[in-house]
């Protein structure tokens, strides 16, 4: 059945606190889950305040002033800084979202920050997403065809067939819809959830696609696709501004129209 | 302890190939239950403080008799769908998944056929 306790390391116990500097004009106090994998301790909830008059706008820059000036053991991950590697992805004032395009601006209060939900945890804000991404290969997201290419040019597409692929190919599989849904949540293994879903729906609404058939056969599924409820989490909290649950509607839509 | 690859883990048994019938049936009836349940809506307040004779006639004209097994088994059919699926949702163990979605298929058909042939006892006036 449904676990309704939360599992000894889910209870998040106040942790250490960090004063904001004595100069400080505009203090900012960050709440952030630590958890260390070595510390045998259950995780906990440090206090950070900085002065965000000598820091960047958004919640990256702030997280990367404290590694660097606060806390050095401060573990997440980030790459570009601007939203195309989907690295810094975390649960920010309650939502999922990229670290790098979340204005500090906009959080009223202290800022709480965790890892994405309902992922194994490997240290403080670094989520496993080992699962995710074996679905990603699973749903074979490439190219493939029977018809060989025209051999003095790339495989054609006309303009409006392009336009199809408009809203699918810009996710940065960043997972925060993937684990914004409960329905992930209760079923991670079986469901394929919204972000891998996207990524079906990309390549079955790609015209020089040749199979189609064969990738509506290994969604159709009670679990891999249709666990979707159309709850909308994964529309609301992507950071791209994407719209995973029409994908999906896409996909079942596609479902019925071939039998 | 568990050695299989995650891939081999997610791709698991492989696709049942079903469950678009399922999503459709469920559609389908939401959809026909619209309708249907407002005609038996009005139908009700219609018969508001009329005696047991009255009744009986309403459910003796064929168009109410066959409305009313409609909405029955749209209605049946419907919840156990629904029913199906949060037991999918939310129950993990596998022998008590299959032995609620069987309770629920059951008394869905229990039900409904009771209901059913209570509607057919009146029409055909038993």
């Amino acid at each position: 059945m449904a676990q309704f306790t939360l599992p000894a390391n889910s209870k998040v116990t106040p942790g250490k606190s960090f004063p904001p500097p004595a100069a400080a004009k505009r203090a900012k106090t960050f709440k952030i889950y630590r958890w260390d994998p070595e510390a045998k301790a259950t995780p906990r909830l440090d206090s950070y305040a900085i002065d965000l008059e000598a820091c960047g706008p958004m919640v990256l820059d702030a997280l990367i002033k404290i590694k660097n000036e606060v806390d050095t053991t401060l573990t997440f991950r980030r790459s570009c800084r601007e939203g195309i590697c989907g690295s810094c992805a975390m649960n920010i004032d309650g939502t999922n979202t990229l670290a790098c395009l979340k204005p500090i601006d906009e959080i009223k209060g202290d800022a709480r920050i965790y890892p994405l939900p309902h992922l194994p945890v490997i240290k403080d804000l670094v989520p496993d997403c080992t699962v995710p991404y074996a679905q990603l290969a699973s749903v074979t997201p490439w190219l493939q065809t029977e018809s060989s290419p025209p051999p003095d040019r790339e495989r054609l597409q006309s303009t409006a067939e392009r336009a199809k692929l408009d809203g699918l190919w810009e996710c940065v599989l960043c997972f925060c819809c993937q684990t914004s849904c409960p329905s992930y949540w209760w079923n991670g293994e079986r469901y394929l959830g919204p972000a891998i879903l996207l990524q079906a729906y990309r390549w079955l609404a790609d015209s020089r696609d040749e199979r189609t058939g064969e990738r509506l056969d290994a969604l159709e599924d009670p679990f891999r696709l249709y666990r979707c409820h159309t709850i909308m989490n994964c529309t609301k909290t992507c950071p791209k501004s994407l719209n995973p649950a029409k994908a999906i509607a896409e996909i079942k839509k596609m479902m019925v129209a071939r039998r | 302890m568990e050695l299989r690859s995650t891939l081999g883990r997610v791709r698991g048994l492989g696709s049942a190939k079903d469950g678009a019938h399922h999503w459709w049936a469920q559609r389908t009836t939401a959809v026909a239950l619209v309708p249907l349940s407002l005609w038996f809506v009005a139908s009700v307040i219609a018969l508001v403080g009329a005696n047991h004779a009255t009744a009986v006639a309403w459910f003796r004209s064929p168009i109410n008799a066959t409305l009313m097994v409609l909405l029955i088994v749209a209605t049946f059919y419907h919840a156990a769908l629904g029913l199906q699926v949060v037991l999918e949702d939310y129950v993990h163990h596998e022998g008590q998944k299959v032995a609620g979605i069987l309770a629920v298929k059951g008394l869905a058909a229990l039900l409904g056929l009771l209901a059913a042939i209570a509607v057919l006892k009146l029409a055909f006036g038993g």
